[in-house]
């Protein structure tokens, strides 16, 4: 039966790949589509974005973002949303808040730090290469 | 037997690892000579014990001996005899037994290289030896692989057919040569610290297991890199997901240790920092196996989750950590000499290169087990991505490649940076001619990739041209320039990869076309594809480009029935300068199914990249020991 299917459709054949299925339309909305998605967290996977997961919920966020765009809602409008149901577990950029400070701030202080000991070091050998 | 046989090598290669721990460690007050003997000779018979345990395991594995409970587990009598074998670590307990497999092997190397003082060796044996006593207590009390069943089942329950591969074959054991190796340098660190003797001829002792340790560490973060590019179906190379940071980190630090330990052996700088990043090297390697098998994350590399594991595996990870640095803290004052040079040079040079390295490794630390200490504290879960890391990381690894090419030039000591920068020009020209190309070729992310790119080119050229101008061309000076140049090429890759990639997600039923970068593709026929342990359906895929037809490519789905699992079997065209990327999604509807095709441009590149890294790194390996054999045992008879 399926074989027969097939033939079917290869004698129709359009030759012409479908649409990806559910993408949007306007090329421009497309894009912010992708990008939100990569910005997002399959909730239910280990470290997955929505964009690249096969999980039905993944699906399920990806129609919900092409339809909220279509509706005309801005990107932050549709992160709040997913925040809002989901938590700040969905960004896969945390927000910027009291609690995330020292995971924000924590690199570029180690760097000043790590830069001002080094510096130290350096005038203390200079000090040792004059007088030695 | 079999099973019983392994139990029995276990235990008495417990037994040898406390003999050479005590022997060992007294050996770095009394009778050096006599101490290293004994424990030299139960680091070999450790290593026979357990390798006899492993290949107990392994012949258990290939005769589907069932009435193991490890075997009945993970393994099946349809799964092919390739990873029957390799299947043997693509479990918790297995691993773990791979894990003592190669600290043994590298305690075995210590003895038998006896690189440095009786003292330093000995003590270094005993360090081993606490790791393999703490690591067989884990095996025998909370990882047996060798438990039986009664009675055995008629077949097995399988093994996860994402690790049914053959780069998880290889990937495994290479990641654990490096992880595990730089216990070799963790002992020889924790022995200068007990036995005082850190100098220039302690870091010649400890630097090939250095290097042995960041070689494997680079070919299995590649070799992992590029299976979860293949295999997950995404074409995706690199995730930031914990368990890649686990590797990452290790190696950020390791490579780190070998810039320090490199002052250290020439000129005696930084002695008691490169003591002190050795132990963090380690103990990141120890963090990194408590990450993945304590169950703390999930992922597909995490095949235990065990909360009494966890909690050995912590223990351990406090005393060896912990003990280490307490020793540190306690020795290490006395040992500093403090060293003497000009601000301008290569010890400078080296400083900065440690800073950034190590802020790199606390950035990736920071978003690897900063999520889990919020959500322990404070119950709030939050998610640390790719974007997080874009932000952090690859700033500071720019700041990195700007300064790398200097960093060869300066002379030890005190150096004219004009006259060290002067030859760098070119390098600067072929800076400026990549951003100028690269704004000319392509129409997107111009400003980024012009930026990335100029920087590749700026390492690259600037790493040819050192090695050229080099009167003398040295296995080191060739290291250096490999190694720096591997670097640039695998930055190429990730640049080309993130930046240009196309991608086409269509709906394709025979004869429907989609195109995909400069290629054209049409679906052709599907057909069964079915192996030994799994129901396949693959799609004749023609590509083409130009109007001409240049291949068929076949990406498959595979259902494993006994595991219950899809996996997505991508196929990949490359021309070495680009990969041509296809996977087959679901079906929809009558006869189509769903195709991913990706152009990604210089993907190829980022595990050529990986592999010069260790090429150079091997260059190193091979000066170092070269070197040694022309003068056999002449440091260590000349430090005793």
């Amino acid at each position: 039966m399926k074989r027969l299917a097939l033939a079917f459709i290869l004698f129709a054949s359009a030759a012409h790949a479908a649409p990806a299925p559910g993408a949007l339309t306007d090329p421009a909305m497309e894009t912010r589509a992708r990008a939100l998605q990569k910005e997002l967290r399959c909730v239910v996977c280990q470290g997955e974005s929505i964009d690249e997961s096969n999980a039905p919920i993944a699906a399920d966020i990806r129609r919900l973002i092409r339809e909220r765009i279509e509706a005309g809602d801005s990107d932050s409008r549709i992160k709040d949303y997913l925040v809002g149901r989901y938590g700040d577990f969905v960004l896969m950029r945390p927000p910027l808040e009291p609690s995330t400070w020292l995971l924000w701030f924590g690199p570029a202080a180690v760097l000043l730090l790590g830069g001002g000991i080094a510096a130290s070091v350096v005038v203390r050998a200079r000090k040792r290469a004059k007088t030695g | 037997m079999t099973a019983e046989i392994g139990q029995l090598a276990l235990t008495l290669a417990l037994a040898l690892s406390i003999v050479m721990a005590a022997t060992g460690l007294a050996g770095a007050r009394v009778t050096a000579n006599v101490s290293r003997r004994i424990a030299s000779s139960a680091a070999m018979g450790l290593l026979v014990f357990i390798a006899l345990a492993f290949c107990t395991l392994v012949y258990a594995a290939i005769v589907s001996d069932f009435s193991v409970l490890n075997i009945a587990d993970n393994s099946s009598l349809a799964k092919p005899m390739l990873y029957k074998i390799t299947g043997v670590w693509g479990n918790h307990e297995g691993s773990m037994l791979l894990w003592v497999l190669v600290l043994a092997l590298y305690t075995g190397a210590i003895a038998f290289a006896k690189r440095g003082s009786a003292r330093l060796t000995s003590a270094a044996l005993g360090v081993q030896g606490l790791l393999a006593v703490a690591f067989l207590l884990f095996i025998l009390f909370t990882s047996n692989p060798f438990l039986r069943i009664d009675p055995p089942p008629f077949d097995g329950a399988g093994l996860n057919p994402l690790l049914q591969d053959l780069g998880l074959a290889v990937h495994p054991p290479t990641l654990y040569i490096g992880y595990v190796g730089l216990s070799a340098s963790f002992a020889y660190a924790a022995a200068a610290l007990i036995t005082r003797e850190v100098d220039a001829s302690w870091a010649r002792a400890a630097r090939p297991f250095m290097l042995a340790a960041w070689i494997a560490l680079t070919i299995g973060i590649t070799l992992g890199s590029w299976w979860a590019y293949y295999e997950l179906g995404w074409g995706g190379f690199w995730f930031w997901d914990p368990v890649e940071n686990a590797s990452l980190m290790p190696w950020l630090a390791a490579t780190a240790l070998l810039h320090s330990a490199l002052a250290t052996e020439r000129t005696g700088a930084f002695r008691t920092w490169t003591l002190l990043l050795a132990i963090a090297a380690f103990s990141l390697s120890l963090i990194g196996t408590f990450l993945v098998r304590s169950g703390v994350l999930t992922s597909v590399h995490a095949f235990a989750n065990d909360p009494e594991r966890g909690t050995f595996i912590l223990i351990m990870l406090v005393a060896a950590i912990g003990g280490a640095l307490a020793l540190f803290a306690w020795r290490a004052p006395s040992l500093e000499t403090g060293a003497a040079f000009e601000p301008v040079s290569r010890e400078t040079a080296l400083l900065v290169n440690n800073v950034l390295l190590v802020a790199a490794t606390a950035t990736v630390f920071l978003g690897t087990l900063y999520p889990l200490f919020l959500d322990a504290f404070t119950g709030t879960k939050i998610s640390v991505g790719p974007p997080f890391f874009a932000l952090t990381f690859v700033p500071i690894f720019v700041l990195l490649l700007i300064a790398l090419p200097f960093g060869p030039r300066l002379s030890w000591h005190k150096a004219e940076f004009a006259q060290a920068a002067r030859p760098l020009l070119p390098a600067l020209g072929a800076a400026l001619v990549a951003a100028i190309i690269v704004c000319f070729v392509v129409a997107s992310h111009i400003v980024a990739a012009a930026g990335i790119f100029a920087l590749a080119a700026w390492v690259i050229a600037a790493s040819v041209l050192d090695l050229i101008r080099r009167p003398v061309k040295t296995a080191a000076a060739f290291a250096v320039a490999v190694a720096h140049a591997g670097l640039g090429v695998t930055l190429m890759g990730v640049a080309g990869t993130t930046l240009w990639r196309a991608e086409t997600l269509a709906l394709l039923g025979p004869g429907e076309k989609a195109t995909v970068g400069p290629y054209t593709l049409t679906m052709g026929q599907f057909e069964r594809d079915d192996g030994p342990n799994y129901a396949a359906i693959r799609a004749d895929i023609h590509v083409s480009a130009g109007g001409n037809t240049i291949a068929t490519l076949w990406p498959a789905k595979r259902v494993y029935p006994i595991e219950q699992q899809e996996t997505a079997e991508t196929a990949i065209r490359t021309t070495g300068f680009s990969d041509l990327y296809l996977a087959l999604g679901d079906e929809r509807g009558k006869g189509r199914f769903i195709v991913r095709a990706y152009y990604n441009p210089l993907a190829p590149f980022i595990w050529f990249g990986g592999g010069i890294m260790a090429l150079g790194g091997l260059a190193s390996l091979w000066g170092r020991v070269r070197a040694k054999s022309r003068q056999p045992n002449a440091q260590a008879v000349a430090a005793e």
